[in-house]
């Protein structure tokens, strides 16, 4: 097995893949759910319903909020509470959809079977069909990024895609939640896959995977021989070595079909790939099959603390809290509570925090691994530059950042930085990196939009 | 003795010619400068703060020859100088100069640690600027002062500084020459530069939240509920409220402070006035016990239909 | 359930610290000092404990009552490795006052002046060992013989294996490097008459340090490999060409060139931060090294061939970018 990996920087944090073998089970419904109208990049979704309004699970309850946006469904059955405002992973209160639920009762269009459904069974599904499907579903990257996909799909007339990545590779500490997708419903994310080509018009496909999951990278190759030899599409599996920040778009793509993504505003599709998460990939199966929007999702709920970690597949909408009583509840002294993993997760002030299109994971950090070490002066050691996936100078940056030079930061190029937190994780001075060049980024950006908007 | 002859000879022949170089070269490559901006430049208080939005006092006294020849010195404001600065480059010029009021920077929350409690810890970099993109700070208010000093770090005056008990910073009105730096810095829009007004005295909203009254109350006892009362109170429409939050408009306040009374959450402040702000009617007594307390349920918009006649209409 | 604590991400952290490195690198110098306390005894244990308290002591003394800084940094090991690479640099019966003297320059001027750790513009060490030898030349160049374990102040002194080089090209005659020990004999520090500073007679007791020091992830291959690759081919082909110039392997491992190599030229603070630099600053160094020995007035050019490049490092930082990601073009 050739095992690939990008060729810039990366680290090797610890993996603490708590649970790896737990298999997934159906979370409990909640009482109350909760849904933000801001669950993925673009314009938040408009509330189509209003108090007192009945629903059922996969009624439409926000519709797209403008091009670059997403629906939002109904993950539970019941009566719409108040339309008003929560905490949301972003931190701060945001408009949100309150819903009391009763009972469980799906819309009829649903094909809630278990029936696998082949492209070949459905000759209806033009590429422009797939596309349409996915985007009235409401899918959106699952990876946590939550970009529509329906977007990356039709990529812009400069670019032309020539094949599309699947990305398995859940570099992640703690994450397994599409390590057990993978092993329970391998066909049907094949399937999705193929949908996927055959929306984008392409038919070469990919997925990688990290060598830390080899069932899943054995029985994906042994799948996919038996579904993709002799037909139209080319896919292989490929294994890829373990570091972090392997699951990143550009990373991911340099990994396997060995072409670099240039500096902003480019992304993969100028290379030639599309990039989706393989939860993405399970998720457009559904929407195009069996006509289910987007509204529950595999979740691992983990930490080291955390007495019966496990893996579930929520209904979005359920607060935080009733996953983790279900896993034994909060533990005891101050936590950290992640939605998503330590390296780029988002710190909580509030365990009431709904999951939402986006969350793979609600990771619990305890103790002294919560707070972080006094800072000292750079020792200028260069880690941080052997580190950094893109070939930066972190350690300049964050200076450039500090003293509000920001001519010389975006000279830099401190607009390419994908935010992993490679280099603040390797520094021995324990200095706050990714804190600063994050200011100094979206500063920067924020400079060169208004720019743009002057020049027009 | 040839030798020091020589010597001074030489030397003095090339001191000669030096200076002839030199003079050539000054009237050549001579530019001309206008003598007024250097004049201006010795008026104007030389800190080079950007406060009045020129690079520096030699950018200011440009603008201000410019202006001058332009015809009107509208629009440039020294806020270090002030009207004094103001007076003297106009005297200079041969201008007159419109009066400006003085500013001064207000520091619009009052979420102190005891009005407001702490919900979580930041464990992170402490700049107000990393803990707004956290999140909403330690507090359950996303809309208030974080208390981390990036105001107080972009003062070149000293007249900003937070004071450690309270967590909100204070502003000293001698030294603030309102040159808007902290107004920038904040990440939250808080300070504003509002009139200093007669013997500095002034009111205003100590809050910028915007979440629903009942939401913004739980997480600070003094903030603004949006309910209205003060609206409907002032006698010069000086007070709007809007996205649950109130503001009082400085140009039209007159200071009567009725505002201030009729505040259920003492979320309006008067700054500077030697006595307390004009008791509220016996009449309101029975219905809220004591003077303004903090509203338990939903606020109504009923403030009309109390029988408080006689302060509505001035 | 107690609070809920909150920062931006990453919220994990690798097990590197600075301490973790000072530390790792005194550790790489040990079989150093070892050998030599073998070789030159009690001269090397009272220089060697001199130099690492007094740059201990100036360091915490300066640090609280001039810089008056609130956390003391005396103890991530950063004045102990001044103190040892200090020391290796000295000759052993050098008296204790000129080392606290050097100790002084070396911690005062050269790193706390600048801000302290993280800030020095020069290695503390080589500008202390520069200050003295302008300062005491008489006294910072008699070096003691090996083997006289008992001395300290009154050690026999001779010729190293450097001055010796310096003659032969003076002379211009090839057969005075015969005298020279062998390349096994200089690897091992077995020098029967031989003499030189305390750091500098075992190549191979640095070697292992090397080695550690790269298993550890504490330094990379690129400084060192690129001075000791240029020296010896610089080296070599001026033998070629003249043979009263020394061999290329008795040049690498004679004098202070592995010393400065492994542990003077990788310092951290002073040092290129890009691999590309690194291996440019090393190659400079190589030459300007052979240059100094060669044609210079010192017998030794290491020291001021790293101090010389010390001053490029903020240049090289400038214009040596590291690779980024996205030059590479296409290659399916």
């Amino acid at each position: 097995m050739n095992i690939r990996t990008f060729r810039i920087g990366g680290v090797h944090p610890e993996e603490n893949k708590l649970t790896h073998e737990a298999v997934t089970q159906v979370a409990a419904l909640p009482k109350q759910a909760i849904f933000p109208l801001g669950q993925h990049i673009g314009a938040p979704a408009k509330p189509v319903v209003q108090k007192g309004d009945k629903v059922k699970v996969g009624t439409m309850i926000a519709e797209a909020g403008g091009f670059v946006s997403a629906p939002i469904f109904s993950s539970v059955s019941g009566t719409v509470f108040k339309i008003d405002t929560a905490i949301d992973a972003t931190g701060y209160r945001k408009p949100v959809i309150i819903i009391n639920v009763e009972g469980d009762e799906w819309e009829e269009s649903i094909d809630r079977s278990d029936k696998l459904e082949t492209v070949e069974a459905h000759p209806e599904l033009t590429p422009e069909e797939i596309i349409n499907r996915v985007k009235n579903a409401g899918v959106v990257g699952m990876g946590g990024a939550c970009f529509p996909t329906f977007i990356k799909l039709t990529p812009p007339p400069t670019a032309k895609a020539e094949c599309v990545i699947i990305n398995a590779v859940e570099c992640e500490p703690y994450i397994t939640a599409d390590f057990r997708l993978m092993m329970e419903k391998a066909d049907e994310i094949l399937i999705g896959l193929e949908l996927l080509m055959k929306a984008a018009k392409v038919t070469t496909g990919y997925i990688g995977i990290e060598t830390n999951k080899m069932p899943a990278i054995e029985l994906l190759t042994e799948k996919c021989a038996k579904k993709f030899n002799g037909s139209a599409y080319t896919v292989e599996v490929v294994p890829l070595k373990q570091r972090y920040p392997q699951g990143g778009e550009k990373q991911l793509v340099d990994a396997v079909i060995r072409r670099q993504v240039p500096a902003p505003p480019a992304i993969p599709v100028n290379v030639g790939a599309i990039v989706q998460n393989v939860g993405t990939a399970y998720a457009v199966y559904e929407a195009v099959m069996k006509n289910k929007p987007l509204f529950e999702r595999y979740t691992t709920v983990t930490g080291k603390k955390i007495k019966t970690p496990g893996n579930f597949l929520v209904r979005m909408g359920t607060p935080m809290k009733d996953l983790i009583d279900a896993c034994g509840g909060m533990p005891e002294g101050d936590n950290k509570l992640l939605a998503g993993g330590p390296m780029m997760g988002k710190a909580l002030t509030s365990i009431e925090v709904p999951i939402c299109k986006g969350t793979n994971s609600v990771t619990v950090i305890s103790d002294d691994e919560a707070r972080r070490k006094e800072p000292q002066p750079c020792i200028r050691c260069a880690k941080c530059v052997g580190a950094c996936p893109m070939g930066l100078e972190p350690y300049l940056l964050a200076k450039i950042s500090e003293i509000q030079n920001w001519e010389r930061a975006e000279q830099e190029e401190i607009v390419s930085c994908i935010e992993c937190g490679s280099c603040q994780f390797t520094c021995p001075a324990h200095r706050p990196l990714l804190d600063n060049i994050r200011q100094g980024k979206s500063t920067v950006m924020g400079i060169i939009r208004s720019r743009a908007a002057a020049k027009k | 003795m040839d030798f020091i002859l020589i010597a001074v000879i030489v030397l003095g022949a090339i001191g000669l010619i030096a200076a002839v170089v030199l003079f050539a070269a000054s009237k050549k490559f001579a530019v001309y400068e206008d003598p007024r901006i250097a004049q201006v430049g010795e008026v104007l208080p030389g800190a080079n703060c950007g406060g009045c939005g020129f690079p520096g006092c030699s950018g200011m006294a440009d603008a201000l020859v410019k202006g001058a020849d332009a015809g009107s010195l509208d629009g440039l404001f020294c806020p270090v100088g002030g009207a004094e600065t103001m007076g003297k480059v106009a005297d200079l010029l041969g201008m007159a100069i419109a009066n400006s009021e003085p500013m001064v920077a207000v520091v619009r929350c009052n979420g102190t640690c005891e009005n407001r409690p702490r919900i979580a810890e930041y464990a992170g970099l402490r700049t107000c600027a990393a803990m707004h993109a956290c999140g909403a700070g330690e507090t359950a208010c996303g809309f208030g002062c974080l208390g981390c000093g990036d105001c107080e770090a972009a003062c070149q005056f000293d007249a900003i500084k937070v004071n450690p008990e309270t967590g909100i910073p204070e502003v000293d009105e001698d030294k603030c020459t309102s040159c808007g730096a902290c107004v920038k810095a904040c990440p939250r829009h808080i300070i504003e530069l509002r009139k200093k007004g007669p013997k500095g005295r002034r009111v205003f909203v100590s809050c910028v939240n915007k979440d629903k009254g009942a939401v913004s109350m739980k997480a600070c006892k003094v903030s603004c509920i949006g309910c209205g009362k003060c609206e409907k109170e002032c006698p010069f429409g000086a007070i709007t409220v809007e996205g649950n939050c109130s503001y009082i408009d400085f140009n039209k306040c007159r200071l009567c402070r009725k505002c201030v009374t009729v505040c259920p959450t003492k979320a309006i402040r008067d700054v500077n006035f030697p006595t307390p702000p004009p008791a509220p009617k016996p009449k309101e007594a029975p219905a809220k016990a004591e003077a303004p307390k903090p509203v338990e349920k939903k606020p109504s918009h009923g403030a009309f239909l109390d029988t408080d006649s006689s302060i509505s209409i001035k | 359930m107690g609070k809920l604590i909150v920062s931006l991400s990453p919220h994990a952290h690798g097990t590197d610290t600075v301490e973790r490195n000072m530390y790792g690198v005194i550790i790489a110098l040990m079989p150093a000092l070892l050998v030599s306390f073998y070789f030159f005894g009690l001269g090397s244990v009272v220089v060697t404990a001199t130099s690492v308290a007094a740059c201990v002591f100036f360091e915490w003394a300066i640090s609280k009552y001039i810089l008056k800084q609130e956390r003391n940094t005396i103890m991530d090991g950063s004045a102990i490795l001044t103190g040892l690479l200090l020391a290796f640099n000295l000759p052993s019966n050098l008296p204790i006052w000129i080392i606290l003297i050097g100790a002084l320059f070396a911690i005062g001027v050269a790193k706390m002046t600048f801000g302290g750790l993280g800030n020095n513009l020069f290695n503390p060490a080589l500008v202390g060992r520069a200050a003295l030898l302008v300062a005491f030349p008489a006294q910072m160049t008699t070096w003691p013989k090996v083997g006289q374990l008992g001395s300290y102040l009154d050690a026999e002194t001779g010729a190293t294996p450097l001055s010796i080089m310096k003659w032969a090209i003076k002379e211009g005659d090839a057969s005075v490097l015969d005298q020279l020990p062998s390349s096994l004999d200089l690897l091992i520090g077995n020098h029967p008459d031989g003499a030189g500073a305390m750091g500098e007679i075992c190549a191979l007791a640095l070697l292992i340090g090397l080695a550690y020091m790269l298993w550890k992830k504490i330094i990379t291959w690129h400084i060192p490999v690129s001075i000791i690759g240029t020296v010896f081919v610089f080296a070599g082909l001026l033998h070629l060409a003249n043979p009263a110039y020394a061999d290329p392997i008795s040049v690498i491992l004679t004098g202070g060139l592995m010393l400065g190599a492994i542990f003077m030229a990788t310092d951290y603070v002073t040092s290129p931060m890009t691999p590309k630099g690194q291996i440019i600053y090393g190659v400079a160094i190589g030459f300007l090294t052979v240059v100094i020995r060669n044609w210079g007035a010192y017998p030794e050019g290491m020291s001021f061939a790293i101090l010389i490049m010390n001053a490029f490092t903020p240049l090289i930082n400038n214009y040596v970018k590291p690779k980024r990601f996205g030059e590479v073009p296409a290659n399916k």
